[in-house]
């Protein structure tokens, strides 16, 4: 019942680059020196700034075991090095320094930190009460002005069962009932008293979108009630958000006369339309697709990536061509008429067409999983006559959803510099089998299988939930 | 053919206790070489598997092979039966948000829906079908849904035809529901269970008063005549009560209530379950449930844990794994991924025997068809799968699956959308259909 309300929302994201791998040029730095400046809209305003700090990092290295990096092929037998939070070395061999832990990874895997960008979890919390169903600003067809993070629960209970499935960065949406749906935050999953400690320092924020059903179904008769209602929606507030940022800009480089007044709304939109927001688009239906496509070129932003695409497959030479990347399932589908072409290929069928494929839950179940998930999607491209490498598919989970999140450049690989965010799993993670034993955050061990008594337990769950009662 | 014709009107007229097989294999096939897992017994290396005119006629390691049998080398492999999902909606939902297609749930009178027969709307062109098939699921447990008493389930294999065709037994159970006050029009969990009491209650006195029920002479009852007479067999014993139930103190309750009036209690969910399988064990309730869940998702189901299946079969109960993932593997769309619901299960602390036993021979006993499915043994149900390794494996295909001794090669809708897209036009107009 819950993935059904999730499902009714989606994202779109304008700001990508090249469709190729990797490159996303480092985020503006944040203007956190807005304070007592509420009244003017500048670019980049930083108005809920990260207070994330790193949690306490061990130098460590794992070796003896075999590494996906994302970024190369399964280095077997091999080792790596992580200091201050970063990723020092890996290869067939590190110099491990004299102070650090040495973890055998006893011909084991590791990878990157699962990276899932589309989450609800803080927003559509668990238990699923009505207080705490923060997901859909259902009030307006159009919400840009809403932001999800002033939606999230830290104490929500999923946070730390997505840590034990091994993600490491959430993107967390509002919901697809709206046109637009508000502002996204990318948060690390770590434990926090508050959702700014939680937030990924110098992430882009996200702008979800969704198109067709869900929007029509929940206005009819008060908003939109119709898919071509939906797209003059659309097309509306890029017209007014265009002329708002004309103004700002203009006003932001002479400070001539009094500022214009400042409105949320338009300026999230604007934003998007100054490249400073990625445009995150829940979108079922092939057909649908490329007219968001154009709609996004009429209006000079970009898709960064369509959300529970299921006919992606139908226009993956589209998707390649545009740059736009393809969050979906494996194998969810048929529960409503736009799901209703929802094929086990779409990722091998996306991927060999040249487009990037994430592979993204949409629920905080599925979230935990999202390895299985791809393992499901290989074995449906090796049926149909396109074989994907289990390096490949390492990268739907991690530099994919990374890139789409305009992070590619500190997350979703093993490369010297980048961030320690990782995972050590039990077996090869393609295998059903396969459980994260550890997890990595930063360098800092967040998650140990074999240590129970550490492992990350909500405020909520002390005293309701019961553990080790067997 | 005349007898068969005749055999099968006998068999429609008793009430599905026995199905008609269609289509009518006539034929022999042999299935050698793999390793093969009866599930009643243990593997066979380099076993052989007999299926003539649609059932199993032998199993073992030394069986002579039938002149004439159609070959199917199974070297490297493994055969098992046909896999068992014993609560789904398939083909009584297609999609579920359009409600010209959702057959799962009646009206009823006051949240008491007994005398549904679910299966009367079951759509075997439902295209949700054949994907299950082609990955292993044999045969399903169609189960109603919704309400405090939400009506009886069937048991079907999954083979062509209609209805009738399909049928293995029905009803094979009652379906009742301890969930939310609210939604079963009551205000607390103890109404929930002062409703079945009530409804138990009636039953009873309507089975020894038909006759005066009839004649106008009784009290009022708290159900219509229709659903008492299909209670009539719950409180006999002979059809068992699935109760959907996911709290400690309501699975309690419910045990409480199903021993008072002597009724066969199956439990389904049963998020908390892990939390008294002990108690379960001793009073042999068996439980349906997964292992791909671990969401607090409402306050009866914080107990709500990925281990619960391994815990439960651990302490002696008799499981039967199915979807529960919350959002995926419980659609009809994905009743196929049984089969990642067990290597779940075994990765959270099942044996990887009794994951495979919890997909066939577990279910076929909670529902007492042990005798037609869930095992390779003589005499039962022709249904067979070939498997390229690891059932429960992603990189595992399923190279083979006989229901009622006939293979099934069909494309799925989505082998066909896949068969058109695959390639490209540099157009956008669409492919040539392929």
């Amino acid at each position: 019942m819950r993935a059904y309300f999730c499902l009714l929302l989606a994202g779109a994201s304008a700001c990508a680059s090249a469709p190729s791998q990797s490159t996303t040029s480092p985020s503006p730095a944040r203007d956190s020196s807005n304070v007592g400046r509420g009244g003017t809209s500048t670019p980049n305003a930083d108005p809920f700034p990260s207070t994330y700090v790193p949690f306490p990092a061990r130098t460590t290295v794992i070796r003896n075991v075999n590494i996906f990096t994302a970024a190369g092929p399964l280095i077997r037998n091999g080792a790596i090095l992580l200091q201050n939070g970063k990723i020092v070395s890996v290869g067939a061999t590190v110099n491990a320094p004299a102070d650090a832990l040495v973890i055998d990874g006893a011909g084991k895997y590791v990878t990157p930190g699962i990276i899932d960008d589309h989450s609800h979890l803080g927003v559509y919390a668990a238990p699923g009460v009505n207080a705490l169903s923060d997901g859909n600003e259902a009030t307006n067809p159009s919400t840009p002005y809403v932001w999800a993070e002033h939606s999230v629960w830290p104490q929500d209970p999923q946070f730390p069962r997505n840590l034990a499935g091994g993600v490491t960065t959430l993107q967390v949406l509002p919901g697809s009932a709206n046109l637009i749906g508000g502002r996204s935050v990318v948060l690390k999953v770590v434990p926090g008293r508050t959702v700014q400690s939680m937030k990924f320092p110098g992430a882009k924020y996200g702008l979800k979108m969704a198109c067709g059903e869900n929007p029509k179904r929940v206005y009819q008769g008060r908003g939109p009630s119709t898919r071509m209602g939906n797209v003059a929606g659309y097309r509306t507030a890029w017209i007014n958000a265009e002329a708002y940022r004309r103004k700002w800009d203009k006003w932001n480089a002479d400070h001539k006369g009094d500022p214009p007044s400042r409105d949320l709304g338009n300026e999230t939109l604007a934003e998007v339309l100054r490249g400073n927001i990625l445009v995150h688009n829940h979108c079922y239906r092939a057909d649908e697709m490329a007219q968001m496509i154009d709609i996004a070129h009429e209006f000079g932003y970009k898709i960064r990536s369509f959300h529970h695409g299921v006919e992606a497959y139908k226009i993956a030479d589209l998707l390649a061509k545009e740059g736009i990347s393809a969050s979906i399932w494996a194998d969810w589908g048929s529960f409503k008429m736009e799901a209703l072409d929802a094929v086990k290929g779409n990722m091998a069928l996306v991927d060999h067409a040249g487009a990037r494929v994430i592979v993204h839950s949409d629920d905080p179940s599925g979230s935990q999983r999202l390895n299985q998930e791809a393992a499901k999607a290989m074995a449906a491209g090796a049926e149909l006559g396109i074989p994907v490498s289990e390096e490949r598919a390492i990268q739907w989970l991690t530099i994919n959803p990374a890139w789409a999140l305009g992070l590619d450049d500190k997350i979703g690989s093993l490369e010297p510099g980048k961030n320690a965010d990782l995972v050590l799993w039990s077996a090869d993670p393609f295998s059903v089998y396969a459980r994260p034993e550890k997890v990595w955050i930063d360098g800092a061990m967040l998650y140990d299988r074999q240590d129970p008594s550490e492992q990350w337990r909500t405020d909520f769950e002390l005293g309701f939930v019961p553990f080790n009662r067997n | 053919m005349n007898s068969y014709r005749h055999i099968t009107r006998l068999v429609i007229a008793s009430s599905f206790a026995l199905a008609a097989s269609l289509p009518l294999a006539a034929q022999t096939i042999a299935i050698t070489g793999g390793k093969v897992y009866p599930v009643s017994g243990p593997p066979i290396e380099n076993g052989t598997v007999i299926i003539t005119n649609g059932k199993i006629a032998a199993v073992g390691a030394n069986v002579a092979i039938p002149a004439g049998a159609q070959r199917i080398d199974a070297t490297g492999k493994i055969v098992t039966p046909g896999f068992v999902n014993s609560s789904t909606q398939l083909g009584v939902q297609e999609v579920s948000q359009v409600s010209d297609t959702r057959d799962m749930s009646a009206r009823g009178k006051d949240n008491i829906a007994a005398a549904f027969t679910v299966w009367e709307g079951l759509n075997p062109n439902s295209v949700n079908l054949a994907p299950a098939r082609k990955e292993g699921v044999t045969t399903f447990v169609v189960m109603p849904t919704g309400g405090l008493v939400a009506g009886q389930a069937a048991l079907v294999d999954v083979v062509p035809g209609t209805t009738t065709d399909m049928m293995i037994r029905a009803p094979i159970a009652m379906v009742a529901e301890i969930g939310d006050p609210q939604q079963a029009g009551v205000n607390s969990r103890g109404e929930l269970i002062v409703k079945l009491r009530e409804l138990l209650d009636d039953t009873r006195f309507f089975r020894i008063h038909r006759d005066a029920f009839d004649r106008a002479q009784t009290r009022p009852f708290a159900a219509s005549r229709l659903d008492l007479q299909a209670m009539i067999p719950v409180i006999e014993g002979r059809l068992p009560l699935v109760v959907t139930v996911d709290r400690e103190s309501d699975i309690d309750a419910t045990m409480r209530l199903a021993r008072e009036y002597n009724v066969k209690l199956i439990i389904a969910g049963g998020a908390e379950a892990w939390m008294m399988a002990d108690k379960l064990a001793a009073a042999k309730i068996p439980v349906l449930t997964g292992a791909m869940n671990n969401i607090p998702a409402g306050f009866a189901a914080l107990g709500q844990r990925q281990e619960n299946a391994a815990l439960l079969r651990k302490a002696g109960v008799q499981v039967a794994l199915i979807g529960n993932a919350g959002g995926g593997d419980e659609e009809a769309f994905n009743v196929r991924n049984l089969k990642q619901e067990a290597g779940n299960a075994v990765a959270y602390g099942m044996t990887w025997d009794d994951a495979l036993r919890a997909v066939t021979l577990a279910p076929a006993q909670v529902f007492g068809v042990a005798d037609r499915v869930g095992s390779l043994q003589p005499g039962r149900e022709g249904n067979v799968v070939v498997w390229s390794g690891d059932p429960f494996e992603f990189t595992t295909r399923v190279e083979h699956v006989f229901i009622r001794g006939h293979e099934y090669t069909d494309k799925t809708r989505q082998d066909m959308l896949m068969g058109r897209y695959k390639t490209l036009p540099s157009t956008h107009n669409n492919p040539p259909s392929q």
